[in-house]
């Protein structure tokens, strides 16, 4: 087996305006790391000749769709793969586009850590400031600023400097754990997987030297015991008479064989009998294993229940405070009904109240609205009809988010952490 | 406490589970599109690990173009056995004879396109809601901007500018009478993953995918087996080779490279070193730069 198998997967995302080169940077990473493969260069290269460039548009690796191609931006999400020696990566190449926030969050509500580009000539931005807000809403851990285009601005220092400063007043006021600066050029490949030699005065690590070692131990909660019933296996055969399986995965904790469970919404306890996959006993199931469960007693369980320890439990309420990405062109009003997701849990919800939006730019609170739009990102009330077991989203990334579906047209509306 | 995470394939194994079981979860007649390759192959398995030690809930379909290798059909029916699954087979020569497609003539002709057609009559007769396929979105671009849970119109078709958000491991499976889901299970796994995961798992293939002698014909740059279905033109001549295949298609459009690797270790040998994609083999993909999107939006696999 080879040392591969041993890897942790980093999963990262790009973020930042339009334009500011991140397809261009994640097209160099993948070419730089020889992760792209002969028949997919020539077809760049190909199609950069057709489109009359006199350099090979990289973006074009990522940039897959037609309208994209013709556009010259991204719309949708690309998901992007490569490994090294030392880690695998999945990359979420996102749009910049204010129209298309939605598939940026897509694209960052699964990553460990966060590229925000900077385009060195332009300076921050308004996306700059909502990717940012909504990579801490998102509570993506790690985030490196790659303040990109370093060659429109002679590799200067100075630039340099007055962007990492002016993030650095603005992130002040984010929850960020882990913000690093690199300056880079996509285009040219400075800093990005070789060193630069046209900026001598940069001491710190190339971009992929800091994708292979920045430490990401454990993003996953492996306290709180968290396991949503996904669904309820019964062999009806004979050799599996009486077998009554709870398949799920693990949201959070570390669950064994004797440790004693409380079912939620119930509330009968009882003793785990054997955590299993295909047959094969799991002495320690941990998040994000997906296992089957079997109990000591024959209780009621069924998809949307929640198994967890007597000693630490979830807050079970229809009553929510909810941070909400909004992401349709329908507005939100107060008392719009709604379905709601959470963990394998569904069920109908109304939003009671906005209390306030969130000025992107400033970090300000707009208070007394009655309506938010696409993009926007506000503190809502949330009841809903049946019992919710939450956690707080910061204290777990599972069991603190949420959905909001519209019941008409069936669409995910709103993407939601819980407070 | 740092010490608990999951190697990468379990971690890519665990959330492949997941789905799959949110699928059988969320619609009332899911399937599993078996196309007799690796992917659907390694879908099929993490779908019995997923409900073990119960059967798989659901059929596989098969889209049988007429032009397969006789050894996907044979390996097709000894898995199906052995899971103990309904097969449904839809069948585009049928298509063909009840006038619902019309065959492609000349020396490139092909049924890939043709399969669409026969996909979609088949799930709408036996009312499938959810299709899941071992498409990964490392074989293409266009793939590897789609959703795990995709959605299909009343037409079956994709609309790419407007997938819905999916945002951590919250799936909306919501849909309207008439409409259905493709989803994807295995969506973040690349070629290495299958292969690395197919050696740790010791899942069984067909004889295809290892080297073998076979008479091939090379045409535009790619082997391609000679067989019944492909017609040769004056210049091209047949010629024994050592050969294996890297994914299986349709037997006449299935590029196969040169290749002494016999066993699963030697395999993955290769892949690492390789430097085209496994689809660059693929003729289906090489009729212009945005093939597999147009097709998808048909309602291609
Ligand atoms: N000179 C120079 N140009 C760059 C650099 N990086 C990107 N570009 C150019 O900037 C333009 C936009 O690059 P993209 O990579 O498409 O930008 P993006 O951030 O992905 O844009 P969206 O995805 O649409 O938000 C292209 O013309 C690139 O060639 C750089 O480092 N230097
Ligand atoms: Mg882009």
């Amino acid at each position: 087996m080879s040392i591969q198998q041993k890897n942790q997967l980093l999963r990262f995302t790009t973020a930042g305006s339009v334009d500011d080169g991140k397809s261009t940077l994640i097209g160099r990473l993948l070419y730089d790391s020889k992760s792209i493969f002969e028949d997919q260069i020539e077809a760049v290269k190909t199609s950069s000749e057709k489109k009359g460039f006199d350099y090979v548009d990289l973006s074009l690796l990522t940039d897959g769709l037609k309208s994209e191609r013709e556009q010259g931006i991204t719309i949708d999400v690309a998901y992007r793969y490569f490994a090294t020696p030392k880690r695998k990566f999945i990359i979420a190449d996102t749009p910049g586009h204010i129209q298309y926030t939605r598939n940026m969050v897509t694209g960052a509500s699964t990553a460990n850590l966060a590229i925000i580009l900077v385009d060195a000539r332009k300076g921050l931005l308004e996306q700059t400031y909502r990717h940012s807000f909504i990579a801490s809403l998102l509570k993506i851990p790690h985030v490196v600023v790659c303040v990109n285009k370093m060659d429109l601005v002679d590799y200067s220092e100075e630039v340099y400097n007055k962007i990492v400063a002016d993030y650095e007043a603005f992130s002040s006021k984010l929850d960020i754990k882990d913000v690093s600066f690199v300056p880079i050029s996509a285009l040219k490949g400075d800093n990005v997987v070789e060193r630069s030699k046209n900026m001598t005065w940069y001491e710190g690590s190339t971009l992929l030297y800091h994708l292979e070692n920045v430490h990401i131990a454990s993003d996953f909660n492996h306290i709180d015991c968290r396991f949503p019933v996904q669904m309820v296996i019964r062999p009806h055969t004979l050799e599996y008479q009486d077998f009554r399986g709870y398949a799920g995965r693990i949201d959070g904790g570390i669950f064994k064989p004797g440790d004693e469970v409380k079912v939620l919404p119930s509330g009968f306890t009882s003793k785990i009998k054997s955590i299993e996959l295909n047959g094969t006993p799991i002495e320690e199931a941990f998040s994000p294993m997906s296992v089957t469960m079997t109990l000591e007693d024959e209780i009621d369980i069924s998809r949307g229940d929640m198994i967890v320890r007597p000693n630490n439990q979830p807050e079970v309420t229809q009553d929510l405070e909810v941070m909400v990405c909004w992401m349709n062109q329908k507005t939100l009003q107060s008392r719009t009904k709604l379905i709601i997701k959470h963990t394998t849990k569904e069920c109908q919800a109304m939003v009671k109240e906005i209390q306030y939006k969130v000025d992107v730019n400033t970090l300000h609170r707009i208070e007394d609205i009655s309506q938010i739009g696409m993009n926007d990102i506000a503190r809502v009330s949330i009841r809903t009809a049946q019992p919710i077991f939450k956690d707080a989203y910061r204290r777990n990334r599972l069991t603190g988010s949420v959905i909001l579906i519209d019941a008409n047209t069936n669409e995910t509306v709103g993407a939601g952490m819980v407070i | 406490m740092g010490t608990y995470y999951l190697p990468h394939l379990k971690e890519l194994e665990a959330e492949a589970i997941f789905v799959i079981r949110e699928v059988v979860s969320q619609f009332e007649k899911p399937a599993l599109l078996f196309s007799g390759g690796k992917d659907s192959i390694v879908l099929a398995h993490l779908a019995k690990k997923a409900f073990h030690p119960a059967k798989i809930p659901f059929p596989l379909i098969h889209i049988d173009t007429g032009h397969n290798f006789p050894e996907t059909i044979a390996f097709r029916d000894a898995l199906v056995e052995k899971l103990g699954v309904q097969l449904i087979v839809g069948s585009v020569q049928e298509s063909i004879d009840k006038g619902r497609v019309r065959e492609e003539t000349g020396v490139n002709a092909s049924r890939n396109a043709l399969q669409t057609v026969t996909l979609l009559d088949t799930l709408e007769e036996y009312k499938i809601d959810a299709a899941m396929g071992g498409a990964r979105r490392d074989e293409e671009k266009a793939r590897a901007k789609e959703r795990f849970f995709s959605h299909r119109d009343e037409f079956g078709q994709w609309d790419p500018k407007n997938q819905r958000p999916e945002l951590w491991n919250l799936f909306n499976g919501r849909k309207h009478m008439g409409e259905h889901f493709r989803v994807f299970p295995i969506s973040n796994w690349t070629e290495m993953d299958v292969w690395q995961y197919i050696l740790q798992e010791q899942i069984d293939l067909p004889s295809l995918y290892f080297s073998h002698e076979r008479d091939c014909i090379v045409r535009d740059g790619v082997i391609l087996a000679n067989s019944e279905y492909i017609t040769l033109k004056p210049e091209e001549t047949v010629e024994r080779m050592v050969v294996r295949y890297r994914t299986c298609g349709d037997m006449p459009i299935t590029g196969a490279v040169l290749s002494e690797a016999n066993t699963l270790e030697l395999i993955i040998q290769e892949v690492a070193t390789t430097r085209t994609t496994e689809r660059g083999t693929r003729a289906d993909d090489k009729r212009g730069e945005t093939a597999m999107e147009d097709r998808k939006k048909q309602g291609y696999f």
